[in-house]
C-alpha cells in the first residue's frame, strides 16, 4: 500500500484535521497564504454592506419582508413544487426532481449528450486527457455559470467523468477551474488569490503572447477565451437565485453577464437550483433583488437581475450558421429554433432540513456571503478554513450538516465564537450564531467519550452527556472553576503560572500556554458588597447623594448581576459601577446571582444554558415584580438575557427580563438624560465638572481623548451608541474602532488550535488604537480588554471604571 | 412620470457612469446615429416615429453579433432610483443584441421611466401578465472584481448609454 503523505493540517483521510496541533497548523498556513488577501476583499464588502444598509430608509422592512417570504415559501415548499412544475412544463421546459447529487448528475449528463447528438456534432468519446474547457470538438460540451449548488453535487467531475468538457465562464471559478483550486467564498470564490497569481497560473497554462500586468489585460485574456467557449458549446448550465413557482421564471443575479450568455446563446439550457430557491411569484422577487447586491458587496443593485421564464422568444444564437439572421418574430421564433430548457431541483437532504426545526432557517438563506464578510475570523482565514466541503461562512454550518452531514460542519464550526456580527448583516435575519450553537451540540453529544474525564467531572455539573471535548467541557463549567480559583486564590494564581501546570492544560483542556490565564480575586464582588454592609449600606450612600427633590423617574433602584469575570476576576469594574450609581442617587444590590449560561452556549451546551436560563429568572422574579431594574456589565451576560433566552423562557417571561434589563453605560446614560447630574462623575473636559451645571456640548474642545472597543454582541444589541454618547457626555472625545470583533470571543482565543487566528484579529484592533496617540483605551467586555491589554500593553479598563467617581484611572 | 423622475433617472445614470441623451421622437434616428459606433446591430425600435439608422443592422446574423461593436434595443421601462433599464427578451433578439457588444443603447420613453424599484416589479408583473416571459434589469456596466481589480467590459457591455424620449 502507497505510504501516505502527511500534509500538514491534513488527516489521514485527506479531509479536515482532527487534532488541535493539526487544526493549528492547516490554520497557521491560511493566515500566511491567503489571509492578506481574503482580509482585504472581505473587510472592504463589509464596510460597503454597512454602508449600503445605512443608506436605505426601509431596510429593516425589506429584511422583514424578504424572511417573511422564505418562511412562508419553505412551508409550502410541495405545493410550490407542484406549481413551478405546471408553469414549466406549459412553457414548454421540464422539470426534474433529484433526490441527491448522483441523481441530479446522471440527469444532467443525459440532457448534454442527448442534445449534443442532437447537434449532430458527433459526440463521440474522444480523447480522455482533455481537461478544462481545452477540449476537442467532438466531446460535447457546456458552458456554466457560477452556482454553488453545482459544486454542491460536485457537477463538473460528474461531467467530466462522462466525457464532457465543461467550461466555467465566470470569471473567479475559471481561474479556480484552471488552478485545480475550491471556492474560499461563496461569493467572491477566487478572493484568495492575488493579481499576481492569476497572472502566473494563466501564463503557465496558456503560454500567452500579451503581458498580464493589469487587471484589464487578465479579464481582457478571459473574456476572448470564455467567449469563443460559449459560442461552441451545446448546452449552458446555469444556477439560480430564484425560481418563481407561478411562472416558472429564473431569476439570475450577477455582474458579468456570463449567466445570461450562458443561458440564452445556445439552444439547451439546464438551470439547477436547490429546492429552496423558490418562492411564490415574480412579484416576490421584489426584496430579494432590492437586498441581495446590497448585502454581498454593498452595490445598491446588481448589474443584471435577469428573470426569465424559459424556454424564450430570444434567440439562439448559432455560430454554426453565422450568416443567417437570428431573430424571428415573437410567434414562430421558439418553435423554429428548437430552443429545450430543463429545471433541475436538487433536494439532497434540504426536505430533511425543512423538517428539522433547528436547521429549517438555514433554507431561508440566499447565500448572498455577508455572514462571511462581517466575520472576524473569516476575513482572517477565509472560506479554506472557515469552510466545509462546499459552502463557507457562518451559515455554511448548517449548509454543510443538511447537505453534506454533521462531520463536515464539524471540522469548523468551532471557528463561529457566536459574536453574532453576522446577524445584522444577513438580509434574511437567520439567527446565524444559533445554529452554530445547536451544531456544536449535536457534534459534542456524538463525541467519543476521552480519557481525562475525571480531572473535570469534579467541576462540571453540567446537563451534558459525558464524554465529549474536555477543553469545551471546561469552559462550559467556567463559572465553577473561576468560583475554585477566587478560593484558592492567590495560590490558584501562582499554580497557573507555573510550566508544569501550563503543560498540563494545553495537552489537556487546550489552553494555549501563550495566553496569560486570569487573575482571581480573593473576594468576589459579591462578598464585598455584602462586607461594606449590603443593600442598607448602599440604600443610605445613595439618599446622601441624591438631591432632596427628585423627581419620579430617577427614583430607580438596580440589582447589579454579577457575571462571573466581574464577580471573581474584574471586581474593580463591579465596584465602580455601584459607586457610580450610588453617586447618581440609585441604591443597589449585588446578590448571589446563578450564571447566565453564556459560557455553556459558546461550547454548544445548550441544555445547560436552558437550565440556567430558568435559574437566572427564577432568582430575579421577585425583583423584576418589584419592579427593579437589573444592570449587567458584561455585555455577553446581556446578550443572553437579552437574545437567547427567548429559545429557553416562556414568552412572558423572556420579554419581561428583556424589558428590564440594561447595560451599565446604557442605564447612567439614561439617567443623565433623565436630568441626573453627571458632574460627580469622573468628567475628562479641562474643567471637569466644576461648573456642574452638565452643560457639555462634548465637541471635543479641550475633552480628553479616549479609544473604545466596544463588545462584539453590544454592537448586536445596539448598544454602542450610548457608551459613546455617554463619554461624550461626560466630557470625552471618543473614539471608535471599526473592528467587527476583538479575536478573543470568550474562550476562543486561549484554545490552542485557535490562538493565532485570535492573535491575528486582535492584531488589526491593536492596530488601530496603537497609532493616533491616544493615553486612555477602554473596553466593554472583558476578553476584549485582555486581548487588548495582552496586545497594547497596557491597562484597558472598562468605560464605568473611568467614569466612576473618584476615578483614578 | 414627472419631470422629477427624470432628473432622479439622470442622476443614477451618472453615478453608473452610464451617459444619458435626450431627444424628441422625430431627431431620434439622427441621435442614435450620432451615439453609434460601427460596426453596430439592432433590433426593431416600437415606438412611433422612430427608426434604427441606415447603418444600423437591423436583422443581425451571429457574425455581425460577434462583430458588433454597438448593439441598439428599447428598453420596455426604466427605474429611476437605480438607473436601471429593462431589456425585454424578444424573438428579434434583443437579449443577445444588449448583451454581446462591447457598447449597448438602450432608447427608453420618458413616460416609461418608473420612480422605484416597487414599480419597476409592478411594470415587471404586467408584462408577464400579458405574455412577457424574460426581462433583464440592467444597471450600469458589465463589471467584475474577480481578476484583482474592478474591470468594467467582461462578458456583457463596458459601455452604456440610454437614449431617452422625451415625446413618447
Ligand atoms: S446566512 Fe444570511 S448573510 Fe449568510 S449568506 Fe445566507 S443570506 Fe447571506
Amino acid at each position: 500500500m502507497a505510504e501516505r503523505s502527511h500534509e500538514p493540517g491534513q488527516s489521514d483521510t485527506g479531509a479536515a484535521p482532527n487534532s488541535r496541533a493539526e487544526t493549528a497548523a492547516h490554520l497557521r498556513h491560511l493566515l500566511e497564504t491567503e489571509g492578506e488577501a481574503i482580509h482585504t476583499q472581505t473587510s472592504v464588502s463589509n464596510y460597503r454592506r454597512a454602508q449600503a444598509y445605512d443608506e436605505t430608509d426601509n431596510l429593516d422592512a425589506l429584511r422583514t419582508e424578504a424572511r417573511a417570504i422564505k418562511e412562508d415559501a419553505i412551508d409550502r415548499l410541495p405545493e410550490l413544487i407542484e406549481t413551478v412544475r405546471e408553469a414549466v412544463e406549459a412553457n414548454g421546459g421540464t422539470v426534474y426532481l433529484a433526490d441527491d447529487a448522483a441523481d441530479a448528475n446522471a440527469y444532467v449528463a443525459d440532457v448534454v449528450e442527448d442534445r449534443a447528438d442532437t447537434d449532430g456534432s458527433e459526440a463521440a468519446t474522444g480523447s480522455e486527457e482533455s481537461g478544462a474547457g481545452d477540449g476537442d470538438r467532438n466531446r460535447p460540451s457546456v458552458v456554466k455559470s457560477k452556482s454553488m449548488t453545482t459544486e454542491e453535487i460536485d457537477l463538473n467531475d460528474a461531467l467530466e467523468a462522462d466525457g464532457i468538457d465543461v467550461t466555467e465562464t465566470d470569471l473567479g471559478e475559471w481561474v479556480l477551474q484552471v488552478a485545480d483550486d475550491t471556492p474560499s467564498h461563496i461569493v467572491g470564490p477566487a478572493m484568495h488569490l492575488t493579481r499576481e497569481e492569476i497572472a502566473d497560473l494563466f501564463v503557465e497554462q496558456f503560454d500567452p503572447d500579451v503581458e498580464f500586468d493589469t487587471p484589464e489585460a487578465l479579464t481582457r485574456f478571459a473574456r476572448d477565451h470564455l467567449g469563443e467557449r460559449i459560442q461552441a458549446a451545446d448546452v449552458g448550465i446555469t444556477g439560480a437565485n430564484f425560481v418563481a413557482a407561478d411562472s416558472g421564471t429564473i431569476a439570475l443575479v450577477t455582474n458579468e453577464g456570463n449567466a445570461r450568455k450562458c443561458a440564452v446563446t445556445p439552444d439547451t439550457h439546464v438551470a439547477i437550483a436547490g429546492v429552496e430557491k423558490l418562492i411564490p411569484s415574480v412579484r416576490d422577487l421584489e426584496p430579494f433583488v432590492d437586498l441581495i447586491a446590497k448585502s454581498a458587496t454593498g452595490q445598491p443593485l446588481s448589474q443584471y437581475v435577469t428573470m426569465l421564464s424559459p424556454p424564450t422568444n430570444s434567440p439562439t444564437v448559432d455560430f454554426e450558421s453565422p450568416d443567417e439572421p437570428l431573430g424571428g418574430d415573437d410567434g414562430t421564433a421558439g418553435a423554429n429554433r428548437d430552443r429545450e430548457f430543463h429545471l433541475v431541483l436538487l433536494d439532497n437532504g434540504r426536505t430533511d432540513m425543512r423538517e428539522d426545526d433547528q436547521l429549517r432557517e438555514t433554507l431561508y438563506c440566499i447565500r448572498c456571503g455577508a455572514c462571511s464578510n462581517s466575520c472576524a475570523n473569516f476575513q482572517s482565514v477565509g472560506g479554506h478554513g472557515f469552510g466545509g466541503e462546499t459552502y463557507s461562512g457562518g451559515i455554511a454550518t448548517g449548509w454543510e450538516a443538511g447537505v453534506h452531514g454533521q462531520d463536515s460542519a464539524a471540522e469548523f464550526n468551532d471557528l463561529c465564537t457566536g459574536c453574532t456580527r453576522c446577524v445584522d448583516a444577513c438580509p434574511v435575519k437567520i439567527d446565524i450564531p444559533w445554529i452554530n450553537t445547536v451544531v456544536r451540540d449535536r457534534v459534542n453529544r456524538d463525541d467519543d467519550p476521552e480519557a481525562y474525564d475525571f480531572l473535570v467531572d469534579g467541576l462540571t455539573p453540567d446537563d451534558e452527556p459525558d464524554g465529549f471535548d474536555l477543553g469545551k467541557r471546561f469552559f462550559g463549567n467556567i463559572a465553577t472553576v473561576t468560583k475554585l480559583g477566587s478560593a484558592t486564590a492567590p495560590v490558584s494564581n501562582w499554580l497557573g503560572d507555573t510550566e508544569l501546570v501550563r503543560s498540563l492544560l494545553e495537552r489537556t483542556l487546550g489552553i494555549d500556554r501563550r495566553r496569560d490565564l486570569p487573575t482571581f480575586e480573593r473576594r468576589s464582588l459579591v462578598d464585598w458588597f455584602a462586607a461594606r454592609g449590603g443593600e442598607r449600606e448602599s440604600r443610605r450612600r445613595a439618599a446622601a447623594a441624591g438631591p432632596e427633590d427628585r423627581h419620579s423617574e430617577l427614583d430607580r433602584e438596580v440589582v447589579l448581576y454579577p457575571d462571573i469575570y466581574t464577580n471573581y476576576v474584574d471586581t474593580d469594574r463591579g465596584k465602580a459601577a455601584v459607586r457610580t450609581l450610588e453617586a447618581l442617587g440609585v441604591p443597589v444590590s449585588v446578590p448571589d446571582l446563578p450564571e447566565s449560561g453564556r459560557a455553556p452556549l459558546s461550547q454548544g451546551m445548550v441544555a445547560t444554558a436552558d437550565r440556567q436560563a430558568s435559574r437566572v429568572y427564577a432568582a430575579l422574579a421577585e425583583d423584576l415584580d418589584a419592579g427593579r431594574d437589573v444592570v449587567v456589565i458584561e455585555p455577553s451576560d446581556l446578550a443572553a438575557f437579552q437574545r437567547e433566552y427567548e429559545r429557553f423562557l416562556p414568552e412572558r417571561s423572556f420579554e419581561r427580563l428583556r424589558d428590564n434589563t440594561y447595560e451599565i453605560c446604557e442605564f447612567v446614560f439614561g439617567l443623565l438624560e433623565k436630568g441626573a447630574d453627571p458632574s460627580v462623575l469622573s468628567t475628562g473636559d479641562s474643567d471637569g465638572g466644576e461648573d456642574g451645571d452638565g452643560d457639555r456640548d462634548g465637541d471635543g474642545d479641550g475633552n480628553r481623548s479616549i479609544a473604545y472597543h466596544s463588545h462584539c454582541q453590544q454592537r448586536t444589541l445596539d448598544l454602542e451608541a450610548p457608551t459613546t454618547a455617554l463619554l461624550e457626555r461626560c466630557g470625552y472625545a471618543p473614539r471608535t474602532s471599526s473592528v467587527e470583533c476583538c479575536g478573543m470571543a470568550g474562550s476562543f482565543g486561549y484554545k490552542r488550535e485557535y490562538y493565532e487566528v485570535s492573535m491575528d484579529v486582535g492584531d488589526r484592533l491593536a492596530r488601530e488604537f496603537d497609532h493616533g496617540g491616544t493615553d486612555l483605551v477602554v473596553a466593554s467586555g472583558t476578553s476584549c480588554g485582555d486581548q487588548l491589554e495582552a496586545l497594547l500593553e497596557r491597562d484597558v479598563p472598562h468605560p464605568i471604571e473611568v467614569l466612576a467617581p473618584d476615578s483614578t484611572v | 412620470m414627472t419631470t422629477d423622475t427624470v432628473g432622479r433617472f439622470e442622476r443614477s445614470l451618472d453615478e453608473l457612469a452610464v451617459s444619458v441623451a435626450f431627444t424628441s421622437a422625430a431627431g431620434a434616428t439622427d441621435r442614435l446615429d450620432a451615439v453609434l459606433e460601427t460596426p453596430a446591430v439592432g433590433v426593431p425600435l416600437p415606438f412611433d416615429g422612430v427608426s434604427l439608422p441606415e447603418r444600423v443592422a437591423a436583422e443581425p446574423t451571429a457574425t455581425e453579433l460577434a462583430d458588433a461593436r454597438t448593439g441598439i434595443t428599447p428598453a420596455t421601462f426604466a427605474i429611476a432610483e437605480y438607473g436601471t433599464v429593462a431589456i425585454e427578451s424578444r424573438a428579434a433578439g434583443d437579449e443577445p443584441v444588449s448583451l454581446y457588444p462591447e457598447h449597448h443603447v438602450a432608447v427608453v420613453a420618458a413616460s416609461d421611466i418608473v420612480p422605484d424599484i416597487g414599480a419597476g416589479f409592478d411594470r415587471l408583473a404586467d408584462r408577464f401578465a400579458a405574455g412577457g416571459d424574460s426581462i433583464v434589469f440592467a444597471t450600469g456596466r458589465s463589471a467584475t472584481a474577480d481578476m484583482g481589480g474592478l474591470v468594467h467590459g467582461v462578458h456583457g457591455p463596458g459601455e452604456v448609454t440610454v437614449v431617452v424620449l422625451e415625446d413618447r
